[in-house]
């Protein structure tokens, strides 16, 4: 009887939460853009994103080399090496690109929005701005979620581009596989929509569910040392579990016919 | 309502759980004047100057404000009204990541459309006012707890607000800065009219300064009047808080057991 009652409650925190949550995004998404609130979200573009820049090219990279390494050692058994450059470009636009440059997003950029603005609600700027008549969601929330919604995409691209440079680094410089085989077979596999739109769909969603959840985790945090070191930590927890839940219904839904 | 009266308060009941905050609270607070709000700490001060500026709802009762109903307002008509108040917070809740100037010119900013040099001219006002204009430059960081306290009142001004409303402005100060903030109120009060509601538990402060005071203990009003009347004929209770003995009416002890039993347990008796 008890565990039902707790669960009862449980469920019912968890959709009232969900509930504020929809209310704060909906509310913020419609706060802009505004031609007066661009310098606001081109300085978050810059803290959100420019700033993420060199975790994700060195990241970028080091997948990139790593993939072409394995790869050209199983492929090497058949003398297939000339597939490492495709199957590196498929596996980083389809997969590893938008679902490893959210992680990372989720955890340079997606904690520093939640702490900030957990500490804003708790030494009562937040407040000190509604009084002004100013709507926080409109200033400080919105910049964030359209920023963290333009550079998510933006540095997937980064990452995949130079994680294919990083590759070809490695097969081509460094093993010594043939520059044309290697360019070749990549521009015979990929095709626009299939590959780079589609995991630019996949950066889209990932954008979307990863700044919505900063931003909300930091709006609704309880405005002490541990209310906001806990929501920071949701974050990061919750974003990556939602981006690799759905990378997986992602994947199931647009590339389907697996059997 | 006459033209005397700036907030008429009616009746007002709140409760967070199951804790009654304030149990059917009436006051009015007359246009033009320093009303202080004191009482106990924990007795919903705080709260009240939030559910005037429309930040919380009350769970029922009346508070209208100017002719407004501040209760039925809409989010946006909220944000609207909110323009002409002022309000200082016990944190001064400065913008940590804009320049004193910048704080200031913020209000302005947002909801004006002046010229830059008009804004300057502004914000050098203000800060004159408040005897800063020479820490324009310098980041929240750098401020002592009393200047923060003054830039953010430069900054509650800005707007020349119809009602400035102050929540503990002595509270942490030194008595240079508490001296500072009692004759800005005052004199802000007499060069611009503004409606004042300071909410405090400094007894010296602000009776010094108060045209009225109300008395705000177990979410009812318990005495209401100018400083003089309550200081001398108010209640025990208010006799007692007036004059700051630890115990009486409102008791020093918070509900316990007797001292006896709880030390020593059974064998007490």
């Amino acid at each position: 009887m008890r565990l039902i009652r707790h669960l009862g409650a449980r469920t019912l925190d968890r959709v009232a939460t969900l509930g504020r949550a929809s209310v704060v995004w909906a509310q913020a998404v419609w706060g802009l853009p505004k031609i007066g609130d661009i310098p606001l979200l081109v300085r978050q573009i810059y803290s959100i994103g420019v700033l993420s820049l060199v975790i994700i090219v060195l990241s970028g990279f080091s997948i990139g080399a790593v993939i072409a390494l394995q790869f050209y050692t199983q492929l090497a058994r058949f003398g297939a090496e000339d597939a490492v450059g495709l199957g590196l470009a498929l596996v980083l636009l389809r997969e590893l690109g938008p679902v490893v440059t959210a992680l990372l997003f989720a955890g340079r950029a997606g904690s520093a929005v939640t702490a900030e603005i957990g500490l804003m609600k708790s030494t009562e700027q937040l407040s000190s701005m509604e009084m002004m008549g100013v709507d926080p969601l409109h200033r400080i929330v919105a910049p964030r979620l359209w920023a963290g919604l333009i550079c998510l995409p933006l540095l997937t691209t980064i990452f995949n581009v130079v994680a294919i440079y990083g590759g070809a680094v490695v097969a081509i410089q460094w093993l010594g596989s043939d520059p044309g085989g290697f360019w070749s077979g990549m521009q015979d596999a990929v095709e626009v929509w299939d590959d780079i739109g589609k995991g630019t769909v996949k950066s889209v969603v990932f954008a979307l569910v990863v700044t919505w959840i900063a931003v909300f985790q930091g709006y609704d945090s309880e405005p002490t040392a541990e209310g906001i070191g806990r929501a920071t930590t949701q974050t990061v927890v919750i974003s990556s579990v939602m981006v690799l839940a759905l990378d997986f219904l992602l994947t199931l839904g647009m590339y389907g016919d697996f059997k | 309502m006459s033209d005397e009266t700036f907030i008429e308060i009616s009746d007002l009941h709140f409760s967070r759980g199951p804790r009654k905050i304030f149990d059917g609270v009436s006051m009015s607070i007359p246009r033009g004047r320093i009303t202080g709000i004191m009482g106990p700490s924990g007795t919903g001060k705080t709260t009240l100057l939030r559910i005037i500026g429309g930040q919380i709802r009350p769970d029922s009762g009346e508070v209208i404000v100017d002719g407004q109903d501040v209760c039925r307002m809409s989010r946006d008509e909220l944000f609207e009204f909110r323009k002409q108040i002022g309000m200082l917070f016990q944190s001064s809740a400065l913008f940590t990541d804009l320049s004193v100037f910048e704080n200031v010119a913020f209000p302005l900013r947002v909801h004006t459309r002046l010229p830059e040099e008009v804004i300057r001219d502004l914000v050098l006002m203000k800060l004159n006012a408040v005897g800063l204009r020479g820490a324009r430059d310098l980041q929240p960081s750098e401020l002592s707890g009393g200047m923060a306290r003054r830039v953010a009142l430069a900054r509650a001004i800005a707007l020349d607000p119809a009602l400035l409303m102050y929540d503990e402005p002595f509270t942490g100060q030194d008595p240079i800065a508490m001296g500072v903030l009692v004759s800005l109120i005052k004199n802000l009060n007499l060069a611009l009219k503004t409606t004042a509601l300071v909410v405090s538990h400094d007894i010296h402060e602000t009776t010094s300064i108060a045209d009225k005071l109300f008395v705000i203990a177990d979410g009812k009003v318990i005495g209401e009047g100018s400083p003089e009347s309550l200081r001398s004929n108010g209640s025990e209770r208010i006799r007692q808080f007036m004059h700051g003995s630890p115990d009486g009416p409102v008791p020093f002890h918070y509900p316990a057991d007797d001292l006896l039993y709880d030390v020593l347990g059974d064998s007490a008796g």
